[in-house]
């Protein structure tokens, strides 16, 4: 938790109201979410309730289990379930771009367009994870047919609950999540898990969200008063009432998913978001692919090396969306600034026609010298950049504090065009005011892993591969 | 009447088990739960009757899988459980029920047969555990495994273990939970008796079928071990009370709270899980940082109000000489949110 953040709760709580930590949002938000509901069965290992789902407000689909042990009615809501989603993901797999890879040597195609899941909370999209582990092994034949749609629903649950951990990915959002990275409340984090609370602190203020603790909850867990008092009786009684009694208390949550999603529409979109949706639409691509071309689900575990490969992936991911996010927004870099990772300065002097002729070619080095009086934890040679010019590098020569502030040297590279002449403006100028960082976007290459067949027996040796898909 | 007993009133006593003494060492500071805990009062309807009710129950559904899931794992003289946990020798003894007046009784005949070494299972022994310098009686809803020469903590869950991962935080508190018992064994039969790999018997994947996964609680056993003797002693502490201070639920709700406002409360949002008297206390705690959590709290350098946090970040108060670095970081961070906004 940064200081600026902790402020922004500490005024929040004050103010009665929840307060912005971001100037711009930091997710996609898509023209046509599915807004997904689950709930689930107090007990039981992933068995579910009910869901109410849908692509539009006006129009939620409610489905229900009203025998939860009923092994049938169970897959009849899988079933069900299956044929409001499977569709909703397929229809993205219509028109493609290309897109030039190796330097534009070759091309390669993705969809325009990718689907976008809302669930309300990181236990929604757990939940919808063990669903996808539960259904993705069904056969379709054999003693207990599902229909074909079932593990292909699991399969894309499996694939939505894993891009969920990529940092920065949008495919599969939870509302809990995306509200609190861009407003601070005036309750702890546990409180905000609660999604009814979280947004009456955003939209209506501290007295209406405590009065939300006690309304209904997001699921998927139930509560318990309302399991033993409302639900027991009418599962017992099988009252066709349940309908009606679980289509009431998922409402108001739907309303608010809705009017989550409304809301973070209206703030204006980061200037890198549109580039990590790219990579979504990438993932979903390739999904698709994969399911036409092989379609094999994916494996209860990862191998050693599959692991390893993934949690690098996360790594850079996690990494570059941090960076990113700060590159996209003021506030979160003054998160940068308070810590001495970043700082606003003035330039003070600057030659642009500086060149470096010691080396066996003449270069373009450019120094600039800025004052600046917040912190500085930078030591000379290590390389900054500004989110204005991210092309460019700046080498600290020298630190120089003076009596009110402290002068920096930096020599500068990159982003200047290839003659010995900067380009006009590429630059920074006397009397330009400049942030530098030493975040930096530069390219993170994946390191290399081994053949899966080559794991060494540090990590188990090589994997068998005649695992039997199971069936329970 | 005992002071303790004066405190609690009219209503019988709450007994400890693993799950209050696990939130008691969770929260060690906290005087006002060591106190009520030790007075057995009943802290849910304490709670409701002051008008501040938490959600603690537990669904039905929820007690029934795990009820159902434990009577098939005992069946047929524990046939599922031994072939679970491979332990086909020995008899199978269950201590009984939780009932109140025969606590003792149970209580000696737990020490007989644990001390007896004799190989077999033993369901609901019946343990003590010093807390907070009162001897607590602990209702395990456990199995004792004497293996060879070492007892064996089994704990019965009905949450899954899916894919060889189960939820955290369930796994967690069950470990914790163990350690109390396993502490409590050992203080009845010695350090080297008393084994401190748990084994955790849980349904697998999204079957009934039983899996018993071992845990190893040494960490959680030093926890515990340091917790306990922070604790400090509940018994001159409710000595040095005020002879008027009583929870009787039968008195007016103005008294009650007068009561709980001369224990000093630790409040921490982490209360609102594990304590019955979380959300009185969180109400009193309102315009305090702990209310944001501790994390949170430090990040704004320990400041004790949020009203002070505010002065001292837009520099309309003078920090005292132990704030000045606290200070100074909350102004910059004010000047950054301005400028940003």
């Amino acid at each position: 938790m940064s200081t600026l953040v902790a402020l922004a709760r500490a005024q929040a709580l004050a103010a009665g109201r929840a307060q912005p930590i971001t100037t711009v949002r930091h997710l996609h938000v898509h023209d046509r979410p599915l807004v997904l509901i689950p709930l689930a069965m107090a007990g039981e290992a992933n068995a579910p309730l009910a869901a109410l789902l849908g692509s539009a407000e006006d129009q939620p689909r409610l489905l229900v289990v009203s025998q939860p042990r009923n092994r049938d009615e169970r897959f009849a809501f899988f079933a069900a379930l299956a044929g409001v989603v499977v569709p909703y993901l397929d229809s993205f797999a219509g028109a493609t771009e290309a897109v030039p890879v190796d330097r534009g040597r070759d091309v390669r195609h993705r969809f325009v367009d990718a689907p976008q899941i809302w669930v309300p909370n990181p236990g929604g999209a757990d939940f919808l994870r063990l669903l996808g582990r539960s259904t993705r092994f069904r056969r379709t034949d054999g003693d207990f047919p599902v229909p074909p749609a079932v593990p292909r629903l699991g399969q894309w649950l499996t694939f939505l609950a894993s891009s969920a951990e990529v940092p920065g990915s949008s495919l599969l959002v939870n509302a809990v999540q995306a509200l609190t990275q861009h407003w601070a409340t005036g309750q702890s984090s546990a409180e905000d898990a609660h999604f009814g609370s979280l947004f009456a602190w955003i939209t209506d203020g501290a007295a209406a969200a405590r009065e939300a603790e006690n309304g209904p909850v997001a699921g998927p867990a139930t509560d318990p008063t309302f399991d033993n008092e409302i639900l027991a009786p009418l599962i017992t009684a099988a009252d066709p009432a349940l309908t009606g009694v679980l289509r009431e208390l998922l409402v108001p949550t739907w309303e608010r998913m809705w009017k989550s999603i409304a809301l973070l529409r209206t703030l204006p979109a980061g200037a890198r978001v549109a580039s990590r949706w790219d990579s979504d639409r990438d993932a979903y691509s390739a999904y698709v692919e994969h399911l036409i071309e092989d379609g094999s689900p994916q494996p209860r575990r990862d191998g050693a090396v599959a692991a390893a490969a993934r949690l690098q992936r996360l790594e850079n991911a996690a990494a570059r969306y941090a960076v990113q996010r700060a590159f996209d927004d003021p506030l979160v870099m003054a998160e940068h600034r308070l810590t001495g990772q970043a700082f606003g300065a003035l330039v003070t002097l600057a030659k642009a026609d500086r060149i470096d002729d010691s080396g066996k070619r003449p270069v373009l080095r450019p120094r600039i010298m800025v004052a600046t009086t917040e912190t500085v934890r930078v030591e000379p040679g290590a390389t900054l950049t500004s989110p204005s010019r991210p092309a460019q590098k700046a080498k600290v020569v020298s630190i120089t504090p003076t009596a009110t502030s402290t002068d920096v040297v930096l020599e500068l590279s990159g982003g200047m065009g290839r003659k010995l002449v900067a380009e006009p403006g590429s630059v920074p100028a006397v009397g330009e005011q400049l942030l530098l960082t030493t975040l930096s976007e530069a390219y993170r290459p994946g390191a290399a892993f081994p053949d899966p067949d080559e794991t060494p027996w540090t990590h188990g040796g090589p994997p068998t591969h005649h695992e039997v898909t199971p069936v329970e | 009447m005992s002071r303790v007993e004066k405190l609690r009133g009219s209503a019988p006593g709450k007994r400890h088990n693993a799950r209050t003494v696990a939130a008691l060492t969770g929260n060690p500071g906290c005087t006002r739960r060591a106190v009520l805990d030790a007075a057995g009062v009943d802290k849910v309807r304490l709670a409701e009757r002051i008008g501040f009710p938490g959600a603690f129950g537990q669904s039905r559904f929820a007690l029934a899988r795990g009820n159902a899931f434990e009577a098939m794992l005992k069946a047929d003289d524990c046939a599922l459980l031994r072939s679970t946990l491979g332990a086909y020798v020995g008899g199978y003894e269950d201590l009984g029920a939780d009932e109140d007046d025969t606590l003792s009784a149970r209580h000696s005949r737990t020490r007989a047969l644990l001390r007896s070494g004799a190989e077999g299972l033993l369901d609901h022994p019946l343990l003590t555990l010093d807390v907070a310098g009162q001897t607590v009686f602990l209702e395990p809803d456990l199995i004792a495994y004497q293996n060879g020469s070492q007892l064996q903590v089994v704990e019965i869950k009905s949450f899954a273990i899916i894919d060889g991962q189960a939820d955290g935080t369930a796994v967690s508190s069950a470990a914790v939970q163990a350690a109390v018992y396993v502490l409590a064994l050992r203080r009845l039969l010695g350090d080297d008796r008393v084994s401190h790999e748990v084994v955790l018997v849980c349904p697998e994947n999204f079957s009934m079928q039983p899996v018993a996964v071992v845990l190893d609680v040494r960490k959680q056993l030093s926890t515990l071990r340091r917790q306990l003797s922070r604790l400090a002693s509940v018994s001159s502490l409710i000595e040095s009370l005020p002879a008027s201070l009583s929870f009787d639920l039968a008195q007016p709700v103005a008294d009650l709270v007068s009561s709980l406002d001369a224990l000093t409360a630790r409040y921490a949002p982490e209360c609102l899980s594990s304590c019955e008297m979380s959300v009185f206390c969180r109400d009193e705690a309102a315009g305090r940082t702990a209310v944001l959590g501790r994390p949170v709290r430090e990040a704004l350098g320990g400041i004790e109000t949020v009203d002070e946090v505010l002065a001292l970040a837009s520099g309309t108060r003078e920090p005292e000489p132990d704030q000045v670095e606290a200070a100074a970081l909350l102004r910059a961070a004010q000047r950054l949110r301005d400028e940003a906004l």
